[in-house]
C-alpha cells in the first residue's frame, strides 16, 4: 500500500505543477487586460495619411462609435487582418480608422493602393508617440471606442473574423444602442 | 545488514540528503532572485536603494548621451508616469533604442541614479519583454491610485 | 497549389495517424494479429505524408512564395538559398512541422527495425507514436498551419530574424528535435510495456540503443546551440541558464539518468519501476520545454512570437499525455517486482546515487525554471532567478557525480569490495590532488574553484586511463590480445566520460581564466590582452546580400609577430533594419580570441569588446566526445547478436549475476 502512494507520487506532483502552468498562460502579454479599458482613450492630434494638411484629433469622433486598427505597411500580420477590415468596412456598421504606426508616408499609400482601403481616414503617427501613449505592444492592435470617447475594448494582435463577430461587433451594437448621455 | 536494517540506511541517506539538497536549494534562491520594477515602483520602494534589481520600462527619447571615454552612456528609463536616469558603462545589445523596450539590471544608488551593470533589450522587432509591457500597464493604472508598493 | 497540397497532406497525415494510434493497440489487447500486423504499413504512410507535407514548405520557401503567410514572414526575396531552407524552422509553424517529421521520422524508424521484435509489442509502440503524432497533427492543423494563404500574396517577405541567419541554426533545430522527439520511442517502449505487463530485461534492452541515439542528437543539438549563442549573440557567453536552454537541458539530464539505470534494469532486473519513470519523465520534459516556448508563459530572450490558444492546446496535449502515462505508471507499476538483490555497496548503489544525482539536478533546474512563474501564481512579486542559483547548486551536485564516475566502473555488481577499491585507487586519487594543487599554480592562479575543475577532470583521466592498464594486464595475464574481449559499449563508456573530463576542463579554465574587456578603441590604438596586441585598423563599409555592414579590421600581434588578422562587424539587415553584432573569433586548440563591435562613438573611433577565452572550444569538444561515446555504444555488437538470437526464435539470455568483473564491466 505505501509502495502503492510512493508511486501515485510522480502523477501527483504533475497535477499541481498542471495548476501552475494554467495560471501561467494567463500572464501571456498578449492577455494582458489593458488598464486603459474604460479610460478615456489617450488624446491625439496627427495629420491625415492621404492628406498632410489635414489634422485629425479625438474630438472628431465625439459621439460616435468608433474602431482604431494600428498598422504599418511593414507588418505582415497586418495583411493578413486586412481583408476583415476591408469585410467590415463594406458592411459600413462602424467606422474604422487607422493609426498608421511608424510608417513612412508614401509606403502607407501604395499598401492601401494594393490591398484597399477600409479606412475612414488613417492618422500617420511616424514616431510611435501616439502609438506609445495607446500601449501598442505591436501592430496590429485594434481599440473599441465609445460615444464618450472611453475605450472599451483592446485586440492585441490580428483581428480574425471570429474576434469581430463573437467580441468586438456584439460589443459594438451594445455601445450604438447606448444613449448619448 | 538485514534487508530491513539496509533500507532504514537508504532510507535514512535519503532523508539526509533531501534536507541537504533542500537547504542549498534554498540558499541558492534567497541570493539569487532578482525582481523587476518599473520606475514607478523602484521610486516609490525605499528599501530598494542599494539593492540588485531589474528595472523596465522604455527608454526617453532623446535621452541617450555617450560620455567622453566612449563607453559610459547615460539614458533614461520611463513607464511613462516616472523616469529614472540609467548608467552604464558597456557596450549596449543591438537593439537598444530610443523609445523601445529595455531590462536594466543593477542597483539604485543614493545618487538618485541606476547603476546598471547589464542591459537587455528585446531580441526581436516584434517583441516586447512581458515584464516590461506588465511595468508599462501597472504604471499607468496606478496614476490615479497612490498606494501600489510591491513588497520584496 | 503546392501548399494546398501539403496542407492536404498533414490532413491525411492525422487520418493514418488516427488508424495507426488505435487499430493495432486493440489488436494487440484482443490478440488480432493482422490488426497488429497494420501497424508497420500505416505508420510508414503516415511518414509519407509527413514528408510530403514538409517538402512542400520547403519548396514555398525556395520558390518565393510570399501567398503563403508564413513565407512572407519567415523569408525574403534576398535571401540565400540556404537560409531559406534554415527560415522552413525559423517560425513557430514550421518548427512545429519540423517536429513533426522528427516524430514520424523516428516512428518509421521503429517500424524499419523492429523486425526482430513481437507483433505484440510493436503494434503497441508504434500506436502509442501514433497517438502522440494524432496530439500535435491536431496542433499543427488548428492552431499553427504553415500553409495558410496570404491573398493578394505580399510583394516581398518580412526576412528571416538575422539573428537565426547562421550555419548554427540550420542544424540546431533539427538536431535538438531528433533528440527531444527521439525520447518519445523510448516513452513509447515504456508504455506499450506497461500495458502489455513486461517489463523485463527484454524491454531494457530494446530501449537501450534508442534511448542513446536519442541522447546522442540531444546533446549535440545542446552544444551547437550553446556554440551558436557564443558566437552569434556577441556576449561571448555559452550558456545563459535562459528558459529555453534549460527546456532542453532538462531532458537531456533525465536521459542520461535512464541511460544508466536502464544498464542496471537490463544486467540485474532491479530497479524497474524506476527506469520505466525515468522514460516517461524524460519525455514529459520534452513537452513540457515545448509547453514552455511555445506558449510564452516564461520571458525568455529566445521568446517565440507567442499565442495563448496554442499554450492552452500545448498544455492540453501535457494533461493527456502526460497525465495519462502516470497514471497508468500509478496503476501498473505496483505490479513489477524487482528481481534481484544487491548489497549496500555495489555498482548498483553507485548507479542509483548518480540517478539520484541527476535527477535532483534536474529538480533545481525545473524549480529555478519556474519559479517566477510559482511565484507569481501565489501572488508573490514575479523575480528572475539568475545564473548565479544555477552555478551556486550545479557544482555541489556535479562534484559526487563526477567523483563516481572515476570509482563506478570499477565496483562489481551485486556486491562491491570497497576497501580494496580503495587501495586499487588511491594513487590515481593521489595523482589527481596533485595536478589539482599544482597545475594552477603553473598556469597563474589558484582558486579552490580552478583546484576543483582540475581535480575532478584529472580524477576522470587517470580512472580512465588506470581501467584500460589494467584491462591490457589483465589479458596478457590471460595469453590473449590487449582489449580482445573489449565491447564498443566498454569504449563508448569510457569515451563518454572522458568527455565530460574534457568538459570540466573548458568551463573551468575559461570561468578561471577569461579576460574580457570593453574598449574605445580609435584607429590605430593598440591594447593588450592576455599577452596579445590587438590593434585597431578602423572600419569600412561592406555588402552581403541582405545585408549592410561596417566592417572592423583588428590585427592580432603577440611579441610582435602576427598571429591573426579579425574582422567583426556590425550588420544592418535591410528587410527588417535589424542590426546585428557579427563577432570574430580565433579558434584555436587552447584559446579563442574573440573581437565584436560595439558602436562608432566619433572620428571613426568605436567602442570595441575584446575576448581572450582559454580552452573555450574544449566545452564543445567534449559534448562531441560524449555524443561519439554514445555511437560506439549504439554500435556495439551485442544488439546485433540479440538480434540475431531473436531470429533463431531464442529469448535473449539474462546476463549472469555472478559473472566476473572483466564480463560485469565490459557490459556497462
Amino acid at each position: 500500500m505505501k509502495r502503492r502512494l510512493l508511486l501515485l507520487m510522480p502523477l501527483a506532483i504533475f497535477l499541481l505543477l498542471l495548476v501552475f502552468f494554467y495560471d501561467g498562460l494567463k500572464l501571456d502579454p498578449s492577455l494582458v487586460s489593458s488598464p486603459l479599458i474604460g479610460k478615456p482613450a489617450p488624446q491625439f492630434a496627427l495629420t491625415e495619411l492621404y492628406d498632410p494638411s489635414v489634422t485629425i484629433s479625438n474630438a472628431d469622433m465625439k459621439g460616435e462609435v468608433w474602431l482604431l486598427n494600428v498598422w504599418a505597411s511593414w507588418c505582415v500580420s497586418c495583411r493578413a487582418e486586412h481583408p476583415v477590415l476591408v469585410d467590415l468596412a463594406r458592411q459600413r456598421v462602424v467606422p474604422v480608422y487607422g493609426l498608421n504606426y511608424k510608417d513612412q508616408r508614401e509606403d502607407a499609400i501604395g499598401w492601401l493602393k494594393a490591398f484597399g482601403n477600409p479606412y475612414v481616414s488613417s492618422l500617420h503617427d511616424l514616431d510611435g508617440r501616439v502609438g506609445m501613449d495607446y500601449g501598442v505592444y505591436g501592430v496590429p492592435e485594434t481599440y473599441v471606442i465609445d460615444r464618450q470617447g472611453i475605450i472599451r475594448y483592446k485586440q492585441i494582435g490580428p483581428v480574425t473574423a471570429k474576434v469581430l463577430n463573437e467580441n468586438i461587433l456584439p460589443l459594438v451594437q451594445q455601445l450604438k444602442e447606448e444613449r448619448p448621455s | 545488514m538485514k534487508p530491513r536494517q539496509k533500507r532504514m540506511a537508504f532510507l535514512a541517506l535519503g532523508l539526509v540528503g533531501l534536507a541537504v539538497i533542500t537547504a542549498l536549494v534554498l540558499n541558492a534562491l534567497r541570493g539569487n532572485m532578482v525582481f523587476f520594477y518599473s520606475p514607478s515602483e523602484a521610486l516609490a520602494n525605499i528599501t530598494l536603494v542599494e539593492h540588485k534589481f531589474r528595472l523596465g520600462g522604455l527608454v526617453e527619447d532623446g535621452s541617450l548621451v555617450r560620455e567622453s571615454d566612449g563607453l559610459t552612456v547615460r539614458f533614461i528609463v520611463t513607464d511613462l508616469t516616472k523616469s529614472i536616469p540609467v548608467v552604464y558603462t558597456g557596450i549596449l545589445p543591438d537593439l537598444f533604442r530610443e523609445g523601445q523596450g529595455v531590462v536594466a539590471q543593477g542597483t539604485l544608488g543614493l545618487d538618485g541614479a541606476f547603476h546598471a551593470d547589464e542591459v537587455l533589450a528585446k531580441h526581436d522587432e516584434t517583441y516586447m519583454p512581458p515584464e516590461v509591457a506588465e511595468g508599462l500597464e501597472r504604471a499607468k493604472s496606478a496614476r490615479g491610485a497612490t498606494s501600489d508598493q510591491p513588497g520584496i | 497549389m503546392i501548399p494546398e497540397i501539403g496542407h492536404f497532406a498533414l490532413i491525411m497525415a492525422l487520418v493514418m495517424a488516427m488508424v495507426q494510434g488505435t487499430i493495432p493497440l486493440v489488436g494487440a489487447a484482443t490478440g488480432v494479429t493482422p490488426w497488429m500486423r497494420l501497424a508497420r504499413p500505416v505508420a510508414q504512410g503516415q511518414f509519407l505524408f509527413i514528408v510530403i507535407a514538409f517538402v512542400c514548405l520547403v519548396y514555398s520557401f525556395l520558390m518565393h512564395d510570399f501567398s503563403v503567410l508564413y513565407v512572407a514572414m519567415h523569408s525574403n526575396s534576398a535571401l540565400p538559398w540556404y537560409y531559406r531552407i534554415a527560415a522552413v524552422w525559423g517560425g513557430h509553424e514550421g518548427s512545429m512541422l519540423l517536429w513533426m517529421l522528427m516524430l514520424s521520422g523516428w516512428t518509421f524508424a521503429v517500424s524499419m527495425f523492429s523486425r526482430n521484435l513481437p507483433d505484440e509489442m510493436v503494434s503497441r509502440v508504434i500506436s502509442v507514436l501514433g497517438l502522440i503524432t494524432i496530439g500535435f497533427l491536431l496542433f499543427v492543423l488548428l492552431t499553427s498551419n504553415p500553409f495558410t494563404r496570404l491573398l493578394p500574396a505580399a510583394p516581398d517577405g518580412q526576412d528571416l530574424n538575422p539573428l537565426l541567419q547562421d550555419v548554427g541554426l540550420i542544424l540546431h533545430p533539427p538536431l535538438l528535435y531528433m533528440g527531444y522527439v527521439g525520447f518519445s520511442v523510448v516513452f513509447a517502449f515504456a508504455i506499450a510495456s506497461l500495458l502489455g505487463g513486461r517489463l523485463d530485461a527484454a524491454w531494457a534492452r530494446w530501449s537501450r540503443p534508442w534511448t542513446t541515439t536519442a541522447w546522442i542528437f540531444l546533446t549535440l543539438g545542446i552544444a551547437l546551440g550553446s556554440w551558436w549563442a557564443y558566437y552569434e549573440l556577441g556576449w561571448g557567453g555559452w550558456w545563459f541558464w535562459d528558459s529555453v536552454e534549460n527546456a532542453s537541458f532538462m531532458p537531456w539530464l533525465v536521459g542520461t539518468a535512464l541511460i544508466h539505470s536502464l544498464a542496471v534494469t537490463e544486467k540485474r532486473g532491479v530497479f524497474r519501476s524506476w527506469t520505466v519513470l525515468l522514460a516517461i519523465l524524460a519525455f514529459s520534459l520534452s513537452l513540457l520545454g515545448t509547453f514552455l516556448v511555445r506558449s510564452g508563459v516564461l520571458t525568455s530572450v529566445h521568446a517565440f512570437a507567442t499565442d495563448p490558444q496554442r499554450g492552452l492546446f500545448v498544455l492540453g496535449l501535457l494533461v493527456v499525455v502526460v497525465g495519462s502515462s502516470l497514471l497508468l505508471f500509478a496503476l501498473r507499476a505496483p505490479r513489477v517486482k524487482s528481481e534481484g538483490s544487491f548489497a549496500g555497496a555495489s555498482r548498483e548503489t553507485l548507479l542509483l546515487v548518480n540517478n539520484v544525482l541527476l535527477v535532483v539536478a534536474m529538480a533545481t533546474v525545473l524549480l529555478g525554471t519556474l519559479y517566477p512563474l510559482l511565484a507569481d501564481a501565489l501572488g508573490f512579486p514575479k523575480p528572475s532567478v539568475g545564473a548565479p542559483y544555477f552555478e551556486l547548486l550545479f557544482v555541489p551536485l556535479m562534484t559526487p557525480l563526477v567523483f563516481l564516475i572515476g570509482l563506478a566502473p570499477f565496483a562489481r555488481w551485486k556486491k562491491a569490495d570497497l576497501p580494496a577499491m580503495a587501495v586499487r585507487l588511491r594513487w590515481a586519487f593521489g595523482c589527481a590532488v596533485a595536478v589539482a594543487l599544482l597545475l594552477p599554480l603553473v598556469l597563474g592562479k589558484w582558486t579552490p574553484m580552478i583546484a576543483l575543475g582540475l581535480l575532478l577532470a584529472s580524477w576522470v583521466i587517470v580512472t580512465i586511463v588506470y581501467a584500460l592498464v589494467q584491462r591490457a594486464r589483465r589479458a596478457r595475464e590471460l595469453g590473449t590480445a590487449p582489449f580482445a574481449g573489449t565491447t564498443r559499449s566498454y569504449w563508448g563508456m569510457q569515451l563518454a566520460h572522458f568527455g565530460i573530463a574534457i568538459f570540466i576542463i573548458g568551463v573551468t579554465m575559461v570561468k578561471g581564466f577569461e579576460v574580457e574587456r570593453d574598449l574605445r578603441m580609435d584607429t590605430g590604438d593598440t591594447f593588450n590582452v592576455s599577452g596579445y596586441d590587438f590593434r585597431f585598423d578602423g572600419v569600412a563599409e561592406h555588402s552581403g546580400p541582405n545585408y549592410a555592414a561596417m566592417r572592423g579590421r583588428v590585427q592580432v600581434l603577440r611579441d610582435g609577430r602576427e598571429v591573426v588578422t579579425m574582422h567583426p562587424e556590425k550588420r544592418v539587415y535591410s528587410a527588417r533594419g535589424m542590426p546585428m553584432t557579427e563577432a570574430a573569433i580565433d579558434t584555436t586548440l587552447f584559446r579563442d580570441l574573440y573581437v565584436s563591435l560595439g558602436e562608432p562613438v566619433d572620428n571613426g573611433a568605436w567602442s570595441v569588446r575584446i575576448y581572450y577565452k582559454p580552452f573555450v572550444s574544449w566545452i564543445w569538444g567534449g559534448c562531441v566526445l560524449m555524443a561519439l561515446g554514445g555511437v560506439l555504444t549504439v554500435s556495439d555488437r551485442r544488439y546485433r547478436i540479440a538480434v540475431k538470437q531473436r531470429i533463431k526464435g531464442e529469448s535473449p539470455a539474462p546476463a549472469q549475476p555472478g559473472a566476473v568483473a572483466l564480463a560485469a564491466e565490459s557490459h556497462s
